[in-house]
């Protein structure tokens, strides 16, 4: 069974925002006006966290791309009372829009800030509505949302490789943010095959995880020479 | 027949009178209540058909208000069930008057802070997926049970009690004959009856402490079982059970002394009942502080960045406000009022309840919001401002708690009026047989 997973490369990363852009798009996440944002109801399944460090004029920023972590031990489905949110057997978690209760409990609970909610009947501007990815289900008002590791793309994957009766190749099953990024910055695939690239890197010494002491084991690995 | 029966003077007819005389301020009262909840409840339609965007909630403070005042009317809820329980069991004779009035909070108030969840839900409309889909594992469902048990337990025991006094208002006939015949099951006050309203009183006394006990905890439970700093803590199921009973105590404070006097039942409240009660209250107050001392002190000890940032967004950052007014509310007020004797009169207990329910409220503030406002990951922290929706709707809350009580009290006696005569005739005989068993017996005179 695999177990995808993702390596971002922060010394390769430019801090563009292609696969914030990418990720909208593709997963047809709605469109928050400016005034929302502002009170902080922007919706991004691919967020980029900007640190800030020293005072000025010494500033160094990061910029760090953040999708859903997709933990093998995820904090988020403990708590939902509904199973709306759940982990599969190849390590993506998933969410159940139509069941969702929109209670929240698991965006309280996660420790990344991972999760997004609908907290208006989701928009679009008019030429958009002609555009949406017919692959990625709506949602509704009231539910919460996040990062599926643009799992839909995993189902035509695995069509194709049934139909030509072989394995998934490594590199053939893409998120939209990877295969996007200008500078190959964000690499996919599966931990589990000792040949991918995933695993490679993840074994890198530059390779680290986001609060790994809290046990969630996330399966987003970042490398970076400067932590 | 009927004349003879209202000629007869009742020796706590002061009672019954709030029952049958129903003067302007009772109309003008439930009036302006119900325009209230009215708009409130437009407000929530609002809500329901416009999104959970016509709140002040955000990410990351992805709970606000509603989470807040569930906890804070939950904790209410404490004081009567509970309470009235402890002092039955203890068999502490100045409860007669009291308990009645502990146990309509409990009902109405739990009522209230169930609904809150499902007020706070993005799909009202699913709520059943928590019963075709549920989950126990989680702490909401949890909650869901826990909740329901204690407000089915609790409703029997405000009820089972009431018996005989709903007995009493049908033998007077007048008003609602048949509805006070339907609810008094019968009763005659037979030898037989006695023995099993007080044999079922004694079981739901004794179960409704651990259910009560377990409602708050589990309550806590929600935060602590997450990983969030702040939240993540051991100490806080007994943490919230104590600050639950803390501002309960303070609620049927306040409900005492308002219907003492709009009701003038001076001759059944008297201030050493404001006095007893109000011990409690000065000891949970401090039991309070000790919970709240031992759990900052740890997380500033350990001094576990996001546990600073936390702890630092509450004593010195935009929540140092809140924060420091409920330790002045809960701690500093309450202990010089209720030391002293020379404050311990009606209005400085009324005055130090005031600031309690105040301060409790506060304080779920406080452990709902700034654990929330700083995530773990490096996003910078946030902001929470309710919007009118939410203030609308915690004013309605309030609005049914008190429609609730008036409402009670136009039906049912408000002290129970059996308890009173039964303290009356045997209590006293009783109180002093028991008292006589505790102390020595006569010295042997052996000579």
């Amino acid at each position: 069974m695999p177990k995808w997973a993702m390596v971002i490369d922060l010394d390769k990363c430019t801090g563009c925002g292609d696969c914030m852009a990418a990720c909208k798009l593709e997963n047809n996440v709605a469109i928050v006006s400016p005034e929302q944002t502002e009170e902080g109801r922007v919706m991004f399944w691919m967020d980029m966290m900007s640190v800030y460090d020293g005072e000025y004029p010494h500033v160094k920023v990061k910029r760090i791309p953040k999708p859903c972590f997709h933990c093998d031990n995820p904090p988020c489905i403990k708590v939902c009372p509904v199973h709306a949110t759940y982990i599969n057997p190849e390590g993506l978690v998933g969410q159940i829009y139509h069941r969702c209760i929109g209670c929240r409990y698991c965006m309280a609970a996660c420790p990344y800030t991972a999760k997004v909610f609908n907290w208006y009947e989701p928009e679009w501007a008019e030429e958009f509505k002609t555009c949406l990815n017919p692959d990625v289900s709506l949602r509704m008002k009231g539910v919460v949302e996040k990062c599926s590791f643009c799992a839909h793309r995993l189902q035509v994957v695995k069509e194709d490789a049934d139909a030509e009766d072989r394995e998934i190749m490594d590199g053939e099953y893409m998120p939209a943010c990877s295969e996007s990024c200008p500078a190959d910055a964000i690499y996919f695939g599966d931990l589990e095959n000792r040949e991918s690239k995933v695993f490679k890197l993840s074994r890198s010494p530059r390779a680290f995880k986001e609060l790994e002491g809290l046990g969630t084991e996330p399966k987003v690995i970042y490398l970076s020479k400067r932590e | 027949m009927t004349e003879e029966k209202t000629k007869t003077i009742d020796i706590d007819e002061a009672l019954y009178r709030p029952i049958y005389e129903t003067g302007r301020g009772f109309y003008l009262t439930v009036g302006i209540l119900l325009m209230i909840i009215l708009f409130a409840a437009f407000m929530y339609v609002r809500q329901v058909y416009y999104g959970l965007g016509v709140t002040g909630m955000n990410q990351p403070v992805t709970w606000g208000f509603y989470i807040v005042n569930f906890v804070f009317f939950i904790g209410i809820s404490h004081a009567g069930t509970l309470i009235s329980a402890i002092l039955r069991l203890s068999k502490a004779e100045w409860r007669r008057p009291i308990t009645r009035m502990a146990e309509v909070i409990t009902a109405i108030v739990l009522a209230i802070g169930g609904l809150h969840p499902i007020i706070d839900l993005g799909r009202p409309d699913r709520v059943l997926n928590i019963f075709t889909a549920g989950r126990l594992q989680s702490p909401l469902l949890w909650d869901v049970t826990s909740i329901t048990a204690y407000f089915t337990a609790s409703t029997v025991y405000l009820y089972l009690p009431m018996i005989p006094d709903i007995a009493k208002l049908r033998d007077r006939g007048g008003k609602l004959t048949r509805f006070y015949d339907f609810l008094s099951w019968g009763w005659q006050g037979t030898d037989h009856q006695k023995k099993v309203l007080n044999r079922a009183i004694n079981i739901l006394m004794v179960m409704v402490i651990p259910i009560a006990v377990s409602v708050h905890t589990v309550i806590s439970y929600i935060f602590s079982m997450t990983l969030q700093p702040g939240w993540h803590s051991t100490i806080f199921g007994p943490y919230f059970v104590v600050g639950a009973i803390f501002s309960g105590i303070a609620a049927l404070l306040i409900v005492m002394i308002a219907f003492r006097k709009v009701f003038h039942l001076e001759n059944y409240l008297k201030l050493i009942h404001f006095q007893y009660l109000s011990t409690l209250l000065l000891i949970m107050s401090l039991l309070w502080f000790y919970f709240t001392f031992s759990e900052y002190l740890t997380g500033i000890f350990g001094a576990e960045p996001h546990e600073m940032d936390v702890i630092l967004y509450k004593f010195t950052g935009p929540y140092a406000i809140f924060f420091w007014s409920m330790v002045v509310f809960n701690f500093i007020i309450p202990v010089i009022v209720l030391s002293f004797k020379k404050f311990k009169t009606i209005k400085g207990i009324l005055f130090a309840s005031i600031t309690v329910v105040i301060g409790m409220w506060l304080e779920r503030l406080n452990i709902v919001i700034p654990s929330l406002a700083n995530p773990r990951m490096e996003l910078g922290s946030g902001m929470y401002f309710p919007s009118l929706t939410e203030w609308s709707l915690f004013v309605g809350a309030i609005a049914v708690f008190v429609l609730g009580y008036v409402l009670f009290s136009k039906f049912f006696p408000i002290i129970s009026i059996w308890e009173i005569e039964e303290g009356r005739e045997e209590s006293i005989k009783e109180v002093e047989k028991r008292v006589k068993s505790y102390l020595p017996g006569p010295a042997e005179t052996s000579d």
